[in-house]
């Protein structure tokens, strides 16, 4: 029983799915909607479990005075002040109801700086590995080598300064052989997708269920 | 070394020397255009004298005089209003096209309106749609929101030329030739069914194949191989596996296939007790994956040693997870790093930071745009399918197999289409022939009409 509903509600809702997608008729649209309703609603409740898991094995942490414990505060502060703010005391900073909340300030001046900061190592994270990467120590690689100097040049005013041919060539590799590359793993990952789905619905693949599964 | 450090600073200040050089012609060539503006404007700006304004009077009169008398300003209405139900969709839009008048001087555009046939009063009109008189006078009604058609109803459309001042010239309202009705069968999506029921036969051909005992070769994947041995370092060094799978929801195949390798890789590493992390971003992924390694080490008959803690929830936000990840493996030093799902921006960051920690790293993933910077700073990479095929080489089960020969089979049929296509597109090419042409609008219409 564990075992057969939720293979059963996979296989009948996999197949309906399947077959909605041909059908255009606002029946089958309604069907669609009604499904996809379902799952921000799951996915709010699995919220739970998820901050859940996070308080249990920081609060482990503070209690057993593990290994940097200090920082399992950093974690769970925020973790229970943002939400008390935003829904309990959403009050602005210099009163009024022309004036951003507190929640809303620490939001745009404290995890959008850091989320930014963190995007933005990127950069120095791309020249680090690409310092790594290129290479001549083999023929291919000496290859990729060529290739990557003619794309990179051709992208920088320099590389026009230095003859026409290099942004040309450049853009010549990206769009015949690069992106040829690029449609022929895409091709394989669709038959991928479409075989692994295939599986899920019928059964075949069973470890989503967990421990259910065996 | 020495001279690394004076090599960059000095290929800097060239590069930035030669971006100046360009900059500096074209400020030069600005410079230049603009000197015979200048002098033709000083000549232009003098002030006339007495004499000059009276022969300049002089000369304006006889064009006073000539001005022609203003246009009739109204407008001839469009006609011949055709509304059709458009096929293959739920009901809920209509073709509508006119006949633009024979004279369409003054015409700045077109409003259309709208209302239920049966409907009286002027208000019970509704703008449906603008038209600028240079497009073609037809749109199909019924995609604003706010504005919706409901199928089954039968509506009224009358089409109005405007001029630039705003006024309209209605034609006669028509009553809809057709109502709006759903299909049941999306007919510009045959194609779509035919290649897909084509491609399951062929995965179930070979599932039955698989399930009769046929033994199947499938060509070995180093990134699979590895997989052992990389947790057999880790069980060297004393140092924990970090698993991270994806940052996708469990929606999205990658994840599925993910979880299931760690499955497998966690039933190893219970087997060789050694300490195992898989932070998630997602809720429901942290559920699946805590379910599959508990029954890991289950199946293992390690139950005692299963750490509750060991696979926990992080964040959902994805540069959070990727600091919290980073942290991680920067504290704890795991000797083994497992990337395998759903990517996005955040793969180099943690690939790099991995390789700084020193760890071996077997990464997988569909996204092509995060393949690039997998292979370059990883040990092994699957690529796209590849991660998907991994449960097949894992466990070997009759099935799973069948299932990837089926991918196969699909793929070859594929390669065979194209490689026939350009051959035979290439001797048109050569001979100036056009045998193909029905290959061609094949490939290169749309997927769904």
């Amino acid at each position: 029983m564990k075992r057969t509903v939720p293979l059963m509600i996979v296989m009948v809702g996999g197949i309906l799915m399947i077959i909605q997608y041909f059908i255009p008729h606002q029946i089958s649209q309604t069907i669609f909607e009604y499904y996809t309703d379902w799952a921000p609603i799951i996915v709010a409740f699995a919220l739970v479990l998820g901050v859940g898991s996070l308080t249990r094995i920081h609060s482990h942490k503070i209690k057993r005075r593990a290994q940097n414990w200090p920082y399992s505060w950093a974690v769970l502060i925020p973790l229970y002040t943002m939400p008390f703010l935003a829904h309990i005391w959403p009050q602005s900073l210099g009163g009024g109801m022309d004036q951003p909340s507190i929640y809303h300030f620490l939001f745009m001046h404290i995890q959008v700086p850091i989320q930014a900061t963190m995007f933005s190592m990127l950069a120095f994270y791309i020249a680090s590995a690409a310092f790594r990467a290129f290479r001549a120590k083999s023929a291919l690689a000496t290859v990729l080598l060529i290739a990557a100097v003619i794309v990179m040049l051709g992208q920088v005013p320099i590389g026009d300064l230095l003859g026409k041919w290099l942004p040309s060539t450049g853009l010549w590799i990206l769009r015949y052989p690069n992106l040829a590359a690029k449609r022929a793993i895409m091709l394989g990952v669709g038959f991928g997708m479409l075989a692994t789905n295939l599986k899920i619905i019928f059964g075949v693949e069973r470890n989503w269920l967990g421990g259910a599964g065996k | 070394m020495r001279s690394n450090w004076i090599s960059v600073p000095v290929l800097g200040i060239l590069l930035l020397l030669t971006s100046l050089a360009p900059a500096q012609d074209t400020v030069e060539n600005v410079t230049q255009v603009e000197e015979p503006v200048t002098q033709e404007a000083d000549s232009l700006s003098g002030e006339m004298t007495g004499n000059e304004a009276e022969a300049e009077g002089d000369q304006l009169q006889p064009v006073v005089e000539e001005i022609l008398p203003e246009p009739d300003t109204e407008l001839d209405p469009p006609g011949g209003i055709m509304v059709q139900d458009k096929g293959n969709d739920a009901g809920d839009q209509l073709l509508v096209s006119f006949e633009t008048p024979a004279d369409t001087i003054g015409i700045f555009a077109y409003h259309v309106y709208r209302r239920e046939a049966g409907e009286t009063g002027e208000g019970s009109w509704q703008l449906a749609k603008i038209i600028p008189a240079v497009s073609p006078p037809e749109f199909i009604d019924g995609y604003d929101p706010e504005l919706p058609i409901e199928p089954g109803v039968r509506y009224e459309y009358r089409v109005a030329s405007v001029n630039l001042e705003g006024q309209e010239f209605f034609s006669e309202p028509q009553v809809a030739q057709e109502i709006p009705r759903g299909e049941f069968y999306h007919t510009g999506k045959t194609r779509i069914l035919i290649a897909g029921a084509l491609f399951i036969i062929l995965i179930f051909y070979y599932f039955s194949k698989a399930q009769r005992g046929i033994e199947m070769y499938m060509r070995p994947i180093a990134g699979i191989e590895a997989i052992d041995e990389a947790i057999g370092r880790a069980t060297e060094m004393g140092k924990p596996v970090l698993y991270v799978p994806g940052l996708s929801s469990v929606a999205d195949v990658a994840t599925i296939a993910s979880l299931t390798i760690l499955g497998r890789v966690a039933k190893k590493i219970a087997q060789y007790q050694t300490p195992l992390m898989v932070p998630n971003r997602d809720p429901i992924v942290y559920t699946v994956a805590e379910e599959a390694v508990k029954q890991a080490y289950l199946e293992a008959g390690r139950p005692d040693a299963y750490d509750p803690d060991s696979v926990f929830f992080l964040t959902t936000s994805q540069f959070a997870f990727v600091a919290g990840v980073n942290g991680i493996m920067m504290r704890e030093k795991p000797a083994t790093n497992f990337y395998l799902g759903m990517f996005w921006a955040e793969s180099l960051l943690l690939a790099e930071t991995g390789s700084l920690s020193g760890a071996i790293q077997i990464a997988g993933t569909d996204a092509v745009t995060q393949l690039p910077f997998f292979i370059t700073t990883c040990d092994y990479t699957l690529i796209g399918e590849e991660l998907y095929a991994a449960s097949a080489y894992l466990g070997r089960e009759p099935k799973q197999v069948g299932a990837v020969k089926g991918q196969d089979a699909c793929k070859a049929i594929i390669m065979t289409f194209i490689t026939v296509a350009l051959i035979l597109g290439i001797l048109d090419l050569v001979a100036d022939t056009h045998t193909l042409d029905w290959l061609r609008r094949l490939v290169t219409s749309p997927v769904i009409e």
